[in-house]
């Protein structure tokens, strides 16, 4: 198992099932996480990176609901879209997650909130895809081009030993 | 059976007896024998896990006839975790932002109505 442990964000990339679990927890009651993450508003001033645009198009977080977002930067968009399969206030959000340029792909979130008392939560977001070359690509997209050239240089290395 | 290198790299690091070595080869090389030593297995059984390490990329072995011994593949090992941390990092960052969103929100929500989705 590999991981990183920080009083903040835990991250563990699993050795033998395509997934990426991350914990992390807040300073608000599950109530506030929940809201924060369905109400489109408020997702829209978190979910996307600082150096994008991110427009949503729909995001109805609700069982059978569907989402569709837009991040822009340099005239550039990159779409992603997907389905609410399973929610449940305060508690659950299960569903899907495309990435546009990666039609075929999809990625299976899970998040869950637990109270953890002193009006504190924990979040658990598990994404899990249907191979490793994907959760490895799924990993690296969305990361700046640093890590691509790291994970270049990376497969040189590995290349030549 | 993983195939891609950073999956390799992953999947060897899953093993706590391999983690085990690969941290003991950050202090510096070590011959099979002597990083049998410590554990109560054959030299036979760390030859195997060292043959992961190695296929994994994250170890070397040196030609020396007799000693061979084993040499830590550091770069590739700061490379994953680099990696992984910048992964880390990002949703630590998009964590922040809720952080901040989390503390603007009033207590109580405004009114249970549902936002429905409206293609713009």
């Amino acid at each position: 198992m590999t991981s990183t442990t920080h009083r903040e964000t835990r991250i563990v990339a699993d050795p033998d099932v395509p997934l990426v679990r991350i914990t992390r927890e807040f300073d608000a009651p599950p109530e506030k996480v929940f809201r924060a993450h369905t109400d489109p508003d408020l997702v829209a001033q978190w979910l996307g990176p600082r150096d994008l645009t991110m427009t949503i198009d729909h995001y109805d977080c609700r069982t059978g609901g569907s989402y569709r977002y837009v991040h822009s930067r340099d005239g550039e968009d990159y779409g992603f879209h997907g389905s609410f399969h399973e929610v449940r206030p305060n508690e659950l959000i299960v569903q899907t997650f495309t990435f546009e340029g990666m039609p075929d792909g999809v990625a299976l979130e899970k998040l869950v909130l637990e109270d953890i008392g002193g009006g504190r939560t924990r979040l658990t977001a598990t994404s899990l895809v249907d191979s490793f070359a994907d959760r490895d690509a799924f990993v690296a997209s969305g990361m700046e081009t640093g890590v691509v050239e790291g994970y270049e240089r990376l497969d040189e290395i590995l290349a030549r030993s | 059976m993983a195939a891609d290198p950073l999956s390799r790299v992953f999947s060897a690091l899953a093993d706590p007896t391999r983690r085990d070595i690969v941290a003991r080869l950050a202090v510096g090389d070590a011959t099979v024998n002597e990083l049998a030593a410590p554990y109560d297995v054959t030299v036979q059984a760390v030859s195997k896990h060292l043959k992961v390490l190695e296929d994994a990329g994250l170890v070397s072995r040196s030609r020396e006839a007799q000693r061979r011994p084993v040499h830590l593949e550091a770069n590739v090992f700061d490379l994953m975790t680099k990696w992984i941390e910048r992964y880390r990092r990002q949703a630590e960052e998009r964590y922040r932002r809720l952080d901040d969103v989390l503390r603007s929100m009033p207590d109580e929500p405004p009114a249970p109505t549902r936002q429905e989705g409206t293609p713009s």
